[in-house]
C-alpha cells in the first residue's frame, strides 16, 4: 500500500486534473466577483468579467494580488462570505509590516487540515504513530494546521506547541514520538539538546520529521536527519493560502507536491508579471480554488522557485516546486546587491560549520556595514591565533564568491548566538531605512 | 615528553575573562604559567596547570570553549642569549614557532621556556642536539 491519504487525487491524470481545475476555477471566480468588492473593482477596471474565465487558460487575464493589497484590506476587505459562516481567524505575524489576517469557514479548515494530512502520510504516517508538533499554536498557522492534519490521519498528537526543550524531549521520549513537526531550526535545536543530554540519535524512537515555515538548506537536512536519525521532509504554505500543506514532500524529497486541486500555482518574471513556463525560475503565484471565505486570486507569494512536472517515483501526479531560494521578503539588499541568508547558510554548511549565525546589517557613514557572527563547533576552536584567523578569512573568500560582496565574518563561541523556539531570528538590519 | 596546556577561548565582551579565571579559582585550579593571546576580535587564554586533563573538563562541562594541546618547554639559563639560542637551532631547521612564553623556576637562575610549533616532533629532535634540556610536567612538582 503506498502512503497516500487521498490517492484518487494526488495521482490523478493530468487531464482529470485540468477538468477538475477548471471546473473549481470557473466557480471560484464567480464566488469572488460576486462577494468581494475590492476584486470586482479590479477585474471591472481590468474589463475581465467572471464568464471571460473557462478554465486556467485565461488565469492570466485576472490581475495580480500582492501582499500590500492583503494589507490594505485589513480585517474585513476580502472576506467573501459573512462573517456568520466563519468558525477561525489566523495570522501572519507582522513582523515585516502590518499584519495580514486570514479567515476560515468550516469548509476552508477541512481542506487545509487534509493537505496537512497529506503531508503526514507522504512522511510515512499512519494511525499508529506518535506526532509531537512543536510547531506555535495559537495565531500561527504551523500548530493548528498540523495538530488538524495529525488528527485526521488520525496519529496520537502531541500538542506541544514551541518552546519549553526539555519538556519536549521528555515527552518524546517517555511516549515514543514517531514523527516531529516543527520549524528546521528548531529540530536542529532539539538535536543539539538530545546529544548535549547524553542521547544518541538511536535512543529516540523518531522516524520522520515535518519541517518548514522558514528556508532552509539541503545542508540543514543532512545535519537534522544526522543528529535525530529520521528522515526529515520539507513542508510549504503561508497563512495567505491556508497554512503549511499547501505543498510537501515525498520520500524523494526532490521538490515539494503542490495541493494543485486547492491550489493552482504558476510561475512568473518578478519584474514584468509575465507566465513563465514549468522549469523557468520566477516567483510563485496561488489562485486558491475552492476557498470559501478568504479566497486568492494569483497571490504574488514572493517565493522564488522553479515547477517541474517530471514523473515522481512516488507515483504522485501532483506538480513538484523546487525549495524555495528564499523569499523576496527575506532577502537583503546590502550596498545595493541582493544576499538571501539561505545562501550564507548553504556556504557554512558546506564548510562544516554549523547553522547558527546571525547577519548583523548597519549604516555607517551612508555606507551599509555588513558582519555575520558564525558559531564554531568546538573542535572549529584552535590555540592559535593564525588557525582562527584564517578559518574566518576563507569563510569570507567563500562568501564573497558566493554572494560577490564581502561580510566581515567573526567567529564566535559555540551556543552564544541565540536559540529561537520558532522561526529563526538570522538578521539583525539595524539600518533606518523606512 | 611535552607539557600539556589548555587554550579557553575568550570573546570579546567585559567579563568573559573574569568568568573563566572566577571559575577556575571556584575549582581551586592553581596556573602556574600563562598567556592570554589577543586580537581585535577574541582572545585565546592559554594555561599550565597540574591536572591539566580534570581541569579540561571541568572547563567543558560548565561550556567553555577550549583545547588541550601538546607544548614543548626547554629550561634554560636565566641569562641573555639562551632564548636566542633555541629559537636559532629551530629557525635553522625551518620549524616555524606559533608562539611562546616562560616562566621562572623554583630552582635559582633557570627559567623555562614554553612554545608551540608547527611540528613538535621534529622539534624535539632539533632540540636534543643541542645542550638544552626537555621537561615534562615534572616541572610542575618541584
Amino acid at each position: 500500500m503506498k502512503n497516500y491519504y487521498q490517492p484518487e487525487i494526488e495521482t490523478m491524470s493530468r487531464e482529470d486534473m485540468i477538468k477538475l481545475q477548471n471546473e473549481k476555477l470557473v466557480k471560484q471566480v464567480k464566488h469572488v466577483y460576486d462577494h468581494v468588492p475590492y476584486y470586482r473593482e479590479r477585474m471591472d477596471a481590468k474589463g475581465v468579467k467572471p464568464e471571460d474565465i473557462k478554465g486556467i487558460d485565461d488565469l492570466h487575464k485576472l490581475p495580480f494580488l500582492c501582499k500590500d493589497d492583503l494589507r490594505d484590506a485589513y480585517p474585513y476587505g476580502l472576506l467573501a462570505v459573512p462573517l456568520s459562516d466563519c468558525v477561525r481567524i489566523q495570522s501572519t505575524s507582522g513582523t515585516t509590516g502590518k499584519r495580514v489576517v486570514a479567515f476560515y469557514t468550516q469548509h476552508d479548515i477541512d481542506l487545509w487540515e487534509e493537505c496537512c494530512a497529506r503531508a503526514i502520510v507522504a512522511a510515512g504516517g499512519t494511525k499508529d504513530d506518535v506526532c509531537q508538533v512543536c510547531y506555535g499554536y495559537g495565531l500561527f498557522t504551523g500548530g493548528p494546521g498540523l495538530n488538524g492534519g495529525s488528527h485526521k490521519v488520525g496519529c496520537l498528537t502531541l500538542p506541544m506547541s514551541s518552546g519549553n526543550t526539555d519538556r519536549q524531549i521528555q515527552f518524546m521520549m517517555d511516549l515514543g514520538a514517531t514523527i516531529l513537526c516543527c520549524t528546521p531550526s528548531y529540530a536542529a535545536y532539539i538535536g543539539e539538546s538530545l546529544r548535549d543530554a547524553g542521547y544518541k540519535p538511536e535512543d529516540n524512537k523518531l522516524r520522520a520529521g515535518i519541517f518548514g515555515a522558514e528556508p532552509w538548506t539541503e545542508e540543514m537536512r543532512k545535519d537534522i536527519e544526522r543528529l535525530l536519525g529520521i528522515k526529515a521532509y520539507d513542508i510549504y504554505g503561508l497563512t495567505e493560502t491556508s497554512g503549511p500543506g499547501v505543498s510537501f514532500e515525498c520520500e524523494e524529497q526532490t521538490g515539494m507536491h503542490i495541493c494543485e486541486d486547492h491550489f493552482y500555482p504558476e510561475i512568473i518574471d518578478p519584474d514584468t508579471g509575465e507566465v513563465l513556463p514549468d522549469g523557468s525560475e520566477g516567483e510563485l503565484v496561488f489562485t486558491s480554488l475552492d476557498k470559501e471565505a478568504f479566497p486568492l486570486l494569483r497571490y504574488r507569494t514572493r517565493d522564488i522557485c522553479v515547477l517541474s512536472r517530471e514523473k515522481c517515483s512516488c507515483g504522485r501526479t501532483l506538480v513538484k516546486m523546487s525549495k524555495p531560494r528564499g523569499r523576496t521578503d527575506d532577502m537583503l539588499i546590502i550596498r545595493g546587491v541582493n544576499v538571501f541568508p539561505s545562501q550564507i547558510e548553504t556556504v557554512l554548511m558546506e564548510r562544516g560549520y554549523s547553522s547558527n549565525y546571525l547577519i548583523i546589517v548597519d549604516r555607517v557613514n551612508n555606507t551599509d556595514t555588513f558582519d555575520i557572527n558564525v558559531e564554531m563547533l568546538p573542535e572549529q576552536f584552535s590555540d592559535t591565533v593564525r588557525v582562527i584567523t584564517q578559518r574566518e578569512r576563507e569563510l569570507t573568500d567563500a562568501l564573497r564568491t558566493m554572494l560577490g560582496i564581502t561580510a566581515k565574518v567573526h567567529l564566535v563561541a559555540p551556543k552564544s548566538i541565540q536559540r529561537s523556539e520558532g522561526k529563526a531570528v538570522r538578521v539583525l538590519d539595524k539600518r533606518k531605512l523606512h | 615528553m611535552y607539557i600539556r596546556q589548555i587554550s579557553v577561548f575568550v570573546e570579546n565582551k567585559g567579563g568573559e575573562l573574569a568568568q573563566i579565571t572566577d571559575f577556575l579559582y571556584k575549582h581551586n585550579v592553581n596556573l602556574r604559567a600563562l598567556s592570554i593571546a589577543d586580537t581585535a576580535e577574541f582572545g585565546i587564554l592559554r594555561i599550565i596547570v597540574e591536572n591539566p586533563e580534570e581541569t579540561l573538563s571541568l572547563l567543558k562541562n560548565e561550556g567553555f570553549t577550549c583545547t588541550i594541546t601538546d607544548m614543548i618547554a626547554v629550561q634554560m639559563k636565566d641569562e641573555p642569549g639562551s632564548m636566542a639560542k633555541i629559537i636559532r637551532a629551530l629557525a635553522d631547521n625551518n620549524i616555524f614557532v606559533e608562539y611562546a612564553y616562560a616562566f621562572p623556576t623554583e630552582q635559582k637562575g633557570h627559567a623555562i621556556l614554553i612554545f608551540r610549533v608547527d611540528n613538535n616532533a621534529a622539534a624535539e629532535y632539533v632540540l636534543a642536539s643541542t645542550s638544552f634540556e626537555l621537561k615534562g610536567s615534572e616541572i610542575l612538582n618541584s
